[in-house]
């Protein structure tokens, strides 16, 4: 099995200094873009490769770059999107910690496809060890010419630099992260004009995961094709998996596009822990929707988990187990929701709160009758286009589908409630 | 007054953007390095210092979770508080050390050593329960561990 | 044009402009807060909802935010869809969560936006049974009372506040459902047009504090549609009266003028008019007397008397005209100094004979160059600099066209333009608020502001004349200016009387003929000094010193003083000596003043809210304001008195007066600049269906009881014979025309956003037109040449100051000056130097220099200024009793000297 964005990591996870990069072929595919291939060309590749965004919403990279006018004046700017805090999501930290190069090398193609000749990581505060890394890996890159003006003597040149953010989920939209490089608050811009016209400082801009950018080498290297085989699926490529939860084996594994839920949770995580028993997952970060039992042999790429009514996201599944109360679960991630949001639109700022604390009011046995109403409307009326970014949808997720599967577990708390009036009985 | 080191550490951000204002953040960041905290004046420092007022710097210091607009202790603690780490127990740490350290979230101990905030995911999700103190992270916390964790910092 | 269909039914629209406001337009009571036609479009608030079909087929469609939609051909809409009514009722829900429910003691209540959407979408269920969110509020000052529990977080008052206006010291604070408005830390709002945010905010949060002193509920109010008597700009607004107070004023929208806005002094500025120091009777040597002896005493006196009278450039047309009636022509004087009676004649000149026409602000708005010589705009005519920010806000590169931005996209074209700004060049005394936004601002005395003028226009056009003897540094700044504004299509040149120099104001006309020349459309604009400056300059009139001369050589000896304190317009000693030669002083006036004093007979005249009258404004529009309410004492117009007088001495034209409309027929067919006068505003007896014009809102309250305990019967309401307004609620509900729209309301529509049923489209101009009249137009056919006589260069004099005045929006003007809230606002009296001149007379800030100004001594604590051109001090005008109309002038500086000025001349000598 080929595992070419994590073969090289050590068991350590130390990451490679530049000369062992290089001796496993490490920037072997820039001299190769450089010496032989138009931009045009390496955003065909890509396009060829099917390569869709793995920071969640799935969009075909090399679509995306096309968007950009090539003919723009400069600055154009290249941003990799390492702000990795949506929960239950870790792969992100990995490629960071321990490939630095590789992330540098595929920011260098993608920068070369749009002809950007700036670009920024920005990267979560907590990730101290990847920004130790990636501070001195963009040296050593610089050093050896793969930075700075004229890379390898080329026409082409490209400044690289560390942004670390201040903490807040919602930098990892990609066009909060904009307006949080550009000193601001960060709430979304809307779209359009999309960030390939109107992005960082109003100039042309992609936005790329860190994932995303790392498969680039090895498409550049083996081709399009060699990549889309390297999955069991339409959708191309190895994928970062991760799971997390009551789980033998936690951890992260790089494996073909397309292995099923239930290969992940018991080959590579180990089964649950002695004594717990499965009642669900969120296939790909918080902010997607459950899948339970019936769904353990879906394959987990974008298309399959979508037919079975959630979404590929990051590929990091949370399990859920019969120990932990669904409602407490959903709760907390309401709770991270309602504590992220940006407050700029008014489903998200006053909904998300005002659903947490109906979970709370259910998780101490204070329900009311009309409380799954009300949970219901929100998870339709915080739906995708209602609110100014996809924070809140993503959030309404694992509540719309915790509700159809574990409907009685919210009822329960309501039944053993018998007081009309909540609010006399609530002292907060 | 910022200090000279503080103003050329600024410096060098605002060289890496196209206008000054791009790098208050940064800036932010910078003089909370040297100062752990953001008090009323290094704000009105900075914002002097950025071209801006202070109401705008506020604004933007205000809005993100990890720039402390209020005195912390020595060390902040970071708790993760989110799903992985629920699945997990973080509640049984936080706790823990509400009652051993007497402190709420948002609160100082006492003696100035601790200041516990929750946060969230920490994306160490396959090794929860987990926390960082200052720059270190700490995995696969449990409540027995705390006191000589805690016991590492003066 | 674009064929859309809403709910089924097709609709021909205008292209570019976004679904809420087409649906707005065509009578669609789509539900909104953060979207605001002055501010454009963000999408925050999510209300605006509608449904977006991909054809007819389609029966599902997608919500979207119709504010945030463009309009495009052959879409299909629903605003009535189920799914929209539900989640537009939510939206409301979800603000509900945490708002108060304090209607019953919210100053907004009852005029409220959010009250109205609340009620517009049908949400009155609660269904949130948990405790509220709590904020704590701020103390913003004397102006805005600020209760931030009520805030639905639209941001449009950060948006107005800071992008629009330009201010510093508003913010958003926090995140998520914590975030606040409000100041870094308690404190005066400090831009100047503050006082918008009662009106932009949509709910409660900011309210007029001033209000609040004397609060009434906005639908009790018996209100006019009137204009600013503050500044020069004359902007439309809404005066509200009850129980014989003035409460309140508010933004009546011009599209021409003020828009939305009104600035702070405009705003609050009213107080003057219920202050203790009011006239309210007439009175002789002091003593009150009833109206019959006052007639047969001034019968007697006028009889036998050699009268002169003066007029003012804060009285309106007609009671400046009817006193030149009176008196005669050739006894008619403008209560002016000479020199500020100069510079209101230039000006006019300039735009009624030269070739440049004088542009509306909202025309400013829209040009893409602008050059601002001698005036500190924001607080000379502050609406004049908000239009200024507008033009340099303006992203005219075609880049947000390439990318098809369109103009209401106000994040969008933000996050595109970045710092990109369009040109706005400045010469003046020292910074002012607009130099943030400035290409280039340069600090002169007035004459080397001149200069560079006349250079810019040199360069622009080698047939103007040139300075002599010009710096090479400033050679490059003229020719960068110069290349700036040839770049232009339609850039505006503005100037005016506030440096008080008529080089600066003639600098400033030889650049705009210069560009017109180079066949460009250039504006002209001159800000003047008083409201009615423009008017009472088209009113010929003698200057000031004439008519001490006449008293002095004995020509007169009887003086009628017309709304006009004379000692803010010549030496106290002067006019102290002018007014004690006149045998008899009479006065007409509404506030007491240093000249009422000294008047034999003082007689009450009404302040703006208490008249009827036209003013003119510095573009030359005429414009009319509307009594709001008949004073109960006797108190009445100065032209009513006036023509009272007239009959009682059987003055021939004067006698077949009746009203208003006499007089300004009058006044038409006499004065040759006044032509059209009359036709200001329909005539007294227009009507609508029969129907007057109330000037109540048909839920005014009280009326039966308002005087019940003088007695139980109401009594008959008075009635207007100067104007087709009404002064009860009883008249027509069909749209009165521009002029005479007393208050905005319509079904559904409490609030001032109601103003959107009034417009032709929703941000445009009113249903009836822009209101006014222009009388100042371009001449086509002009035989204005280039100025000449450029002044020389300025050089510091030993031992000497050149004393310019300086302008504070509050403070500078007389009548907002006597208002309460504005007082708190205004500074301490100063004589601002340069660091320099401090260094040399060793003086540190705020300590005391003696300066003599025209034989007089003076004490001043100085502020000092690093732009301020060495050997120039600059005296705020209005703040002291310093001769401010003299200036400028040299001040001789008393305190000695440190260092000897001499040096310094010698080595600036050198360096020039
Ligand atoms: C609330 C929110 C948070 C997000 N956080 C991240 C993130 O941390 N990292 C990331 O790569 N993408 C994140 N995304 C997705 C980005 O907006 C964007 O789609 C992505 O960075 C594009 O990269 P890709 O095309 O390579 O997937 C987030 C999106 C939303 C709505
Ligand atoms: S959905 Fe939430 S995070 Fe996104 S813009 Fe609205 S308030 Fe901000
Ligand atoms: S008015 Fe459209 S979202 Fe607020």
């Amino acid at each position: 099995m080929l595992r070419p964005l994590t073969s090289h990591i050590r068991e350590d996870r130390r990451p490679l200094s530049l000369k062992e990069y290089e001796k496993l072929g490490g920037y072997e595919a820039v001299r190769k873009v450089f010496k032989s291939m138009t931009p045009q060309a390496v955003q065909q590749l890509v396009k060829d490769s099917n390569l869709r965004g793995r920071g969640g919403a799935g969009f075909s990279t090399g679509l995306k770059w096309s968007f950009v006018p090539l003919d723009a004046p400069q600055p154009k700017y290249l941003i990799c999107n390492a702000d990795e805090m949506e929960p239950g999501t870790f792969k992100d930290r990995l490629l960071l910690e321990s490939a630095p190069h590789q992330l540098i090398e595929g920011m260098i193609l993608a920068a070369f496809a749009i002809q950007a000749d700036t670009s920024y990581v920005f990267l979560r505060w907590a990730y101290k060890d990847a920004a130790k890394a990636i501070i001195h890996a963009i040296h050593e890159a610089s050093d050896a010419g793969y930075l700075g003006d004229n890379i390898l003597g080329t026409d082409f040149s490209l400044h690289m630099h560390l942004h670390t953010g201040v903490g807040r989920y919602i930098c990892g939209e990609e066009t909060a992260l904009l307006n949080s490089l550009e000193g601001k608050r960060a709430t979304p811009r809307s779209k359009p004009p999309f960030p390939q016209v109107s992005g960082l400082f109003g100039k042309p801009t992609i936005v790329n995961n860190v994932e995303t950018l790392s498969c680039l080498p090895h498409i550049v290297n083996y081709g399009a094709d060699w990549f889309q085989k390297l999955s069991r699926t339409g959708d191309a490529g190895t994928k970062i998996y991760g799971v997390s939860g009551k789980v033998k084996r936690p951890g992260l594994w790089e494996l073909p596009m397309g292995v099923t839920l239930r290969e992940l949770l018991e080959d590579y995580a180990g089964g649950m822990w002695d004594g717990h028993t499965f009642r669900g997952a969120l296939p790909g970060g918080a902010s997607t929707d459950f899948l339970v039992e019936q769904h353990l042999d879906v394959k987990m790429d974008y298309g399959s988990v979508a037919a079975a009514g959630s979404r590929l996201g990051t590929g990091t599944v949370i399990v859920l187990d019969d120990k932990t109360s669904v409602v407490g679960f959903v709760k907390n991630l309401i709770h991270f929701f309602a504590q992220e949001s940006c407050g700029f639109c008014t489903p998200c700022r006053e909904g998300l709160p005002w659903i947490e604390k109906i979970l709370h009011a259910l998780e101490n046995e204070r329900g009311q009758r009309g409380d799954l109403k009300i949970l219901e409307q929100h998870t339709r009326l915080l739906g995708p286009g209602n609110t100014f970014c996809a924070l809140a949808p993503g959030a309404m997720e694992p509540l719309q589908s915790a509700l159809k599967y574990f409907r009685k577990d919210f009822e329960q708390y309501i039944a053993a409630y018998a007081t009309p009036c909540r609010s006399g009985l609530m002292n907060r | 007054m910022l200090t000279k080191e503080e103003q050329h550490e600024i410096d060098e951000a605002i060289r890496i953007v196209p206008y000054k204002q791009a790098a208050c953040i940064e800036a932010l960041k910078i003089v909370q390095e040297h100062r752990r905290w953001i008090s009323d004046e290094s704000l009105a420092d900075i914002a002097q210092y950025m071209e801006m007022s202070t109401a705008a710097l506020d604004s933007v210091a205000t809005f993100y979770n990890l720039i402390f607009r209020k005195p912390v202790g020595r060390h902040v603690i970071l708790l993760c508080d989110s799903i992985s780490c629920y699945v997990l127990g973080y509640e049984k740490l936080s706790a823990y050390i509400k009652q051993n350290l007497k402190i709420e979230y948002g609160g100082t101990s006492s003696d100035g050593r601790f200041t516990l905030l929750p946060n969230p995911c920490l994306g160490t999700c396959d090794h929860g329960p987990a926390l960082m103190i200052d720059n270190d992270l700490y995995r696969d916390v449990t409540v027995e561990q705390l006191d000589n964790i805690f016991n590492k910092y003066e | 044009m674009a064929t859309i269909i809403i709910d089924c039914k097709t609709y021909e629209v205008p292209l570019g402009k976004n679904v809420l406001e087409t649906c707005l337009n065509l009578g669609f009571d789509v539900p909104y807060f953060c979207w605001h036609p002055g501010l454009g479009s963000v999408g925050a608030c999510r209300q605006c909802a509608v449904k977006v079909f991909k054809d007819a087929d389609d029966k599902k469609g997608r919500l979207v935010m119709s504010c945030m939609e463009p309009v495009v051909h052959n879409q299909h809409l629903a605003v009535h869809d189920a799914d929209t009514i539900d989640f537009r009722k939510q939206v409301i829900e979800w603000l509900m969560t945490n708002h108060p429910h304090d209607c019953a003691v919210c100053d907004e209540g009852g005029s409220c936006h959010l009250q109205d959407m609340t009620v517009m979408t049908g949400h009155h269920e609660r269904r949130f049974t948990f405790n509220k969110r709590t904020y704590k509020n701020q103390d913003l000052g004397p102006f805005l009372n600020h209760e931030m529990n009520r805030c639905i977080q639209c941001y449009r008052c950060v948006r107005f506040y800071k992008d629009y206006a330009g201010g510093k010291d508003l913010d958003a604070y926090a995140s998520k459902n914590n975030v606040y408005f409000g100041r870094a830390e308690d404190g005066v709002l400090e831009n100047e047009f503050s006082g918008n945010l009662a009106e932009i905010c949509p709910t409660g949060v900011f309210t007029d504090k001033t209000l609040k002193e004397h609060y009434t509920r906005k639908w009790d109010l018996t209100m006019s549609p009137s204009i600013c008597q503050h500044c020069s700009v004359g902007c439309n607004t809404i005066a509200g009266e009850r129980y014989g107070a003035l409460r309140m004023i508010h933004n009546r929208f011009h599209e021409k003028i003020n828009g939305y806005f009104l600035c702070d002094r405009g705003r609050f500025g009213y107080e003057f008019v219920n202050a203790e120091n009011r006239i309210k009777q007439p009175s002789i040597n002091g003593d009150v007397v009833e109206r019959t002896e006052l007639e047969t005493r001034l019968e007697k006196i006028m009889k036998s008397a050699k009268v002169i009278g003066i007029g003012s450039p804060r009285a309106s047309l007609q009671s400046n005209f009817a006193l030149k009636t009176l008196v005669g022509e050739d006894n008619f004087y403008h209560g002016v100094s000479d020199h500020e009676h100069d510079l209101a004649e230039l000006a006019v000149r300039i735009l009624k004979d030269g070739p440049v026409r004088t542009p509306s602000t909202k025309e400013i708005e829209k040009s893409d160059a602008i050059f601002v010589l001698g005036e500190d705009l924001t607080n000379t005519a502050p609406i004049v600099a908000l239009a200024v920010r507008q033009a340099v806000r303006q992203d005219l590169s075609g880049e947000p066209e390439k990318i098809h931005i369109q103009g209401w996209q106000d994040a969008a074209r933000k996050n595109l333009q970045q710092q990109r700004k369009m040109p706005l060049y400045s010469a003046t005394i020292h910074e002012t608020k607009l130099d943030d936004i400035c290409t280039s601002a340069n600090y002169a005395t007035p004459e080397d502001i001149a200069r560079l003028g006349f250079a810019v226009a040199h360069c622009v056009d080698h047939n103007s004349p040139a300075p002599e003897h010009f710096p090479e540094a400033l050679q490059v700044r003229a020719r960068s200016i110069a290349n700036g504004l040839l770049a232009a299509k339609n850039p505006t040149i503005i100037s005016g009387a506030g440096c008080a120099s008529s080089a600066v104001m003639k600098a400033a006309a030889n650049v705009a003929i210069a560009l017109h020349k180079n066949g460009i459309v250039v504006g002209l604009t001159y800000t003047m000094l008083e409201c009615n400056s423009m008017g009472l300059t088209m009113i010929g009139g003698h200057r000031l010193s004439a008519a001490f001369n006449a008293v002095i050589n004995g020509h007169a000896d009887t003086l009628i003083l017309l709304e006009n304190d004379l000692f803010r317009h010549g030496s106290f000693a002067e006019v102290g000596d002018f007014l004690a030669r006149c045998k008899n002083v009479i006065v007409l006036d509404h506030t007491k003043s240093d000249s009422t004093d000294r008047a034999s007979v003082v007689i009450p005249a009404g302040t703006f809210a208490e008249s009827d009258g036209i003013i003119v404004n510095n573009e030359g529009r005429a414009q009319r304001f509307f009594q709001v309410y008949e004073s109960t004492e006797s108190i009445q117009e100065s032209w009513r008195w006036i023509i009272n007088i007239g009959k009682t001495l059987q003055h021939p034209k004067l006698q077949t007066w009746q009203n208003f409309e006499d007089i300004s027929k009058a006044m038409a067919s006499e004065e040759p600049m006044l032509q059209n006068i009359d036709e200001v505003n329909p005539a007294v007896d227009f009507r609508i269906v029969g129907q007057r014009i109330p000037r109540e809102p048909h839920r005014f309250s009280g009326r039966t009881s308002m005087h019940a305990h003088i007695q139980v019967s109401e009594q008959k309401p008075p009635t207007d014979d100067d104007s087709p307004l009404s002064y009860t609620m009883e008249g027509t509900r069909i749209q009165p025309p521009s002029a005479m729209i007393p208050f905005y309301w319509s079904p559904g529509w409490n609030s001032v956003q109601s103003v959107a049923k009034y417009q032709h489209e929703v941000g445009g101009s009113l249903k009836d037109g822009d209101s006014g009249i222009r009388l100042l137009e371009a001449n086509a056919a002009s035989s204005l040449v280039y100025f000449q006589g450029i002044p020389e260069a300025f050089v510091p004099l030993e031992h000497h100051l050149w004393i310019v005045p300086t302008y504070h929006i509050f403070g500078s003007e007389e009548m907002s000056a006597k208002s309460a809230s504005i007082q708190k606002r205004i500074p301490t009296p100063y004589l601002l130097i340069s660091a320099v001149d401090a260094n040399i007379y060793h003086l540190k800030e705020q300590d005391i220099i003696k300066v003599s100004i025209a034989n007089i001594s003076y004490s001043f604590p100085i502020k000092i200024n690093r732009n301020i051109p060495v050997g120039m001090a600059a005296l705020p005008y209005g703040l002291c009793d310093a001769p401010i109309n003299a200036l400028p002038e040299w001040g001789i500086v008393e305190t000695s000297p440190l260092t000897e000025l001499h040096d310094y001349v010698r080595k600036t000598k050198v360096q020039h």
